[in-house]
């Protein structure tokens, strides 16, 4: 199989004109096969057990982990990203249908909500919370050693994210901007209404890379929906999930899966970088309650205007 | 350029005598194989170098594919493989169908008739000279049109439906099909289904498949052609425009069937060809006839309609007047 196609440009000269797209099916193999050795050969997570007492202290019941624009650029970026594989790969799988100008309105989509999640980590996160440090290092080292059934010990509790979820977002992130960048570079040789279609900006050579990164950014990110798909829906990991469709978590999953000290919830409103805690009948929480259910902005801002809003989130991360 | 050379590269050929030894070829050989019915687009390909097929299934001796039949309950069936001369001469052709008789009239010249098939004229491919020179463009599996760049010579090329790609549809048939409401019939999976397509969709633009210039998969065989019974009263007309008097491509071409209730358009369809990776419905003219006296001010307003999402390229522009005018005649001199 090659990896890559060629041909014979007007000039006689040899070009790259894309990748082969039997990585398609390499990259669904390859998910398949990791899905299935993960979910058979590494051991689950041990039953957590009550959490400590005292760390529960001064806590609320609902502790905010996503806020409503971070999730509503998690799921817009969903659609635009099932959008644009759908139209990229199910044409060449034999299910035709006009792809081309919804695959570019779904990447100027995807390109808005990268936008607004740059700007939303920027200004109203601590970017610090996504870096991986020396910790998250020794984190992955022990995870690995645990799934190489090295040590049945569970490795210390993560920040806000756990390593694994960092190496994914960072790997999405490279094939994301891959896929961007040299998706507006493509929209030069289609004809819309943004700009003028000119495919001599570039040379032929420049073109074939542009094709081949914009190729294995697209079936990198199969194996990357495959993988996140996955682990979205493991038992263990649900509640991460529904996190990220209502925003908190428990107290009780928070102490369970997040070190305190290194996911800070203060009580008070000190000493966070701009995150925030859902009061749900914790401490100071005699109004702007959200009793179950998703947390609101107003809900939030009111429990917040109240001081039932316990505390602030900061990632004491060290670098 | 591609250089045409006397020799065509080896390949396996294959010469069935009945429909159901064709389709099990078909079904044995799907990928890398090629159909040949009259030759006369294909030995270009083959001498060109540009299309290498390892096996050629030739459907010349296959008599089941060919001939003109009356259906019951009116209408024609035209063998895929009957000549477009057969076509163009014959009685009966002429008397219910004279669009179709027309426009199999002015194929090319009187040889290429006589060998050149009417399933051959409709499935042929385009004559985009960037594609068949064997450059690797969006039809031939690249990811480039050589002839919409700012510096192309693209004269013959598209003004409408265009996605990337801007070759256009050569068939001189084909718009005449669609006015008609041909139905075209083609044996899938070795002859186990048979599916009909109208005219109109039996054509794949490049949106869709831009490899493609039908729904024509490989394994498929378009076995014939489904003509209604001509409607009573019916008007029709038919122009090619192309650069000279004889033997060449048209530039656009222009087929309607009107419907007539007394002196009013009852119902239309005008089809238009090399103006489009597909022959056209122009159904904004058709909407504007419908009901009307087909007069010259009707006709030239139909023509109008025709162009209005019509975007030339840097040598084409030529081309919007040509269809509107081919238009406007084909509704007010329809006879």
């Amino acid at each position: 199989m090659d990896f890559l196609r060629r041909a014979l440009n007007p000039w006689g000269e040899t070009v790259l004109i894309g990748v082969s797209w039997d990585l398609i099916w390499a990259a669904v193999a390859v998910g398949a096969l990791f899905v299935a050795g993960h979910s058979l050969l590494v051991p689950k997570k041990k039953a957590t057990g009550p959490v400590d007492p005292s760390e529960a202290a001064g806590l609320p019941e609902k502790i905010l982990r996503h806020t409503t624009g971070a999730r509503a650029f998690h799921w817009s970026m969903t659609v635009a990203m099932f959008v644009l594989l759908i139209t990229a790969f199910f044409p060449l799988l034999g299910i035709r249908f006009p792809w081309v100008t919804i695959h570019w309105i779904a990447g100027f989509g995807l390109i808005l909500t990268v936008v607004y999640h740059v700007y939303h980590v920027f200004a109203k996160q601590d970017i610090r919370t996504m870096w991986m440090g020396r910790r998250d290092v020794d984190e992955t080292a022990r995870n690995l050693k645990r799934a190489l059934r090295a040590t049945d010990e569970d490795p210390p509790r993560p920040g806000k994210y756990p390593a694994d979820q960092k190496m994914f977002h960072h790997a999405a992130t490279v094939v994301t901007l891959g896929a961007v960048a040299t998706g507006v570079l493509m929209m030069f040789r289609i004809d819309h209404f943004l700009w003028e279609q000119n495919p001599y900006i570039l040379s032929d050579a420049a073109w074939g890379w542009v094709y081949v990164i914009h190729g294995i950014c697209g079936i990198g990110l199969i194996f990357l929906v495959i993988a996140h798909v996955y682990f979205a829906i493991r038992p263990e990991k649900r509640w991460m999930t529904w996190s990220m469709i209502n925003g908190w978590i428990g107290r009780d999953r928070y102490l369970q899966n997040h070190d305190p000290k290194r996911w800070v919830v203060a009580e008070g409103g000190e000493g966070g970088t701009g995150g925030r805690v859902v009061a749900g009948g914790g401490v100071g929480a005699s109004g702007g309650v959200v009793a179950g259910g998703e947390p609101s902005d107003a809900a939030v801002a009111g429990a917040k205007s109240e001081a039932a809003i316990a505390g602030a989130e900061s990632e004491a991360e060290e670098g | 350029m591609a250089v045409i050379r006397d020799m065509i590269p080896p390949f396996e050929l294959y010469q069935p005598t009945d429909v159901d030894a064709a389709l099990s070829l078909l079904r044995t050989h799907r990928d890398d194989t090629w159909v040949l019915a009259g030759g006369l687009d294909s030995f270009d390909w083959f001498k060109d170098r540009i299309k290498r097929p390892a096996t050629v299934i030739d459907l010349g001796g296959v008599e089941a594919l060919k001939g003109i039949r009356e259906r019951d309950g009116g209408g024609l069936e035209i063998g895929a493989m009957t000549s477009l001369a057969d076509v163009a001469e014959d009685e009966t052709v002429k008397a219910s169908h004279p669009l179709l008789a027309e426009s199999a009239g002015l194929v090319a010249t009187p040889q290429i008739r006589n060998q050149g098939t009417l399933g051959g004229n409709i499935a042929q491919d385009t004559r985009c000279w960037y594609y068949r020179s064997g450059w690797p463009c969006y039809r031939a599996g690249g990811n480039i049109c050589y002839a919409a760049t700012p510096r192309s010579m693209n004269r013959e090329h598209c003004i409408l439906g265009a996605s990337r790609c801007v070759a256009v549809n050569p068939s001189d048939t084909a718009p005449a099909l669609v006015a008609l409401d041909a139905q075209m019939l083609v044996a899938r999976g070795g002859g186990e289904h048979q599916q009909g397509y109208a005219a109109a969709d039996f054509f794949v633009g490049p949106a869709i498949d831009i490899t493609r210039m039908t729904v024509l998969e490989p394994g498929d065989l378009l076995t014939s052609i489904v003509l209604p019974a001509p409607r009573p009263g019916a008007r029709w007309y038919f122009e090619k425009v192309r650069d000279r008097k004889a033997w060449d491509f048209s530039l656009a071409s222009v087929a309607s069937v009107l419907e007539m209730d007394g002196d009013r358009v009852r119902d239309a369809r005008i089809s238009v060809n090399g103006v489009a990776p597909v022959p056209v419905r122009c159904e904004a003219a058709e909407a504007m006839v419908r009901g009307q006296v087909p007069g010259d001010e009707i006709a030239l307003a139909a023509g109008e309609a025709a162009v209005e999402d019509a975007h030339p390229l840097r040598h084409n522009d030529y081309k919007i007047a040509l269809m509107r005018n081919l238009v406007r005649r084909a509704v007010r001199d329809a006879a």
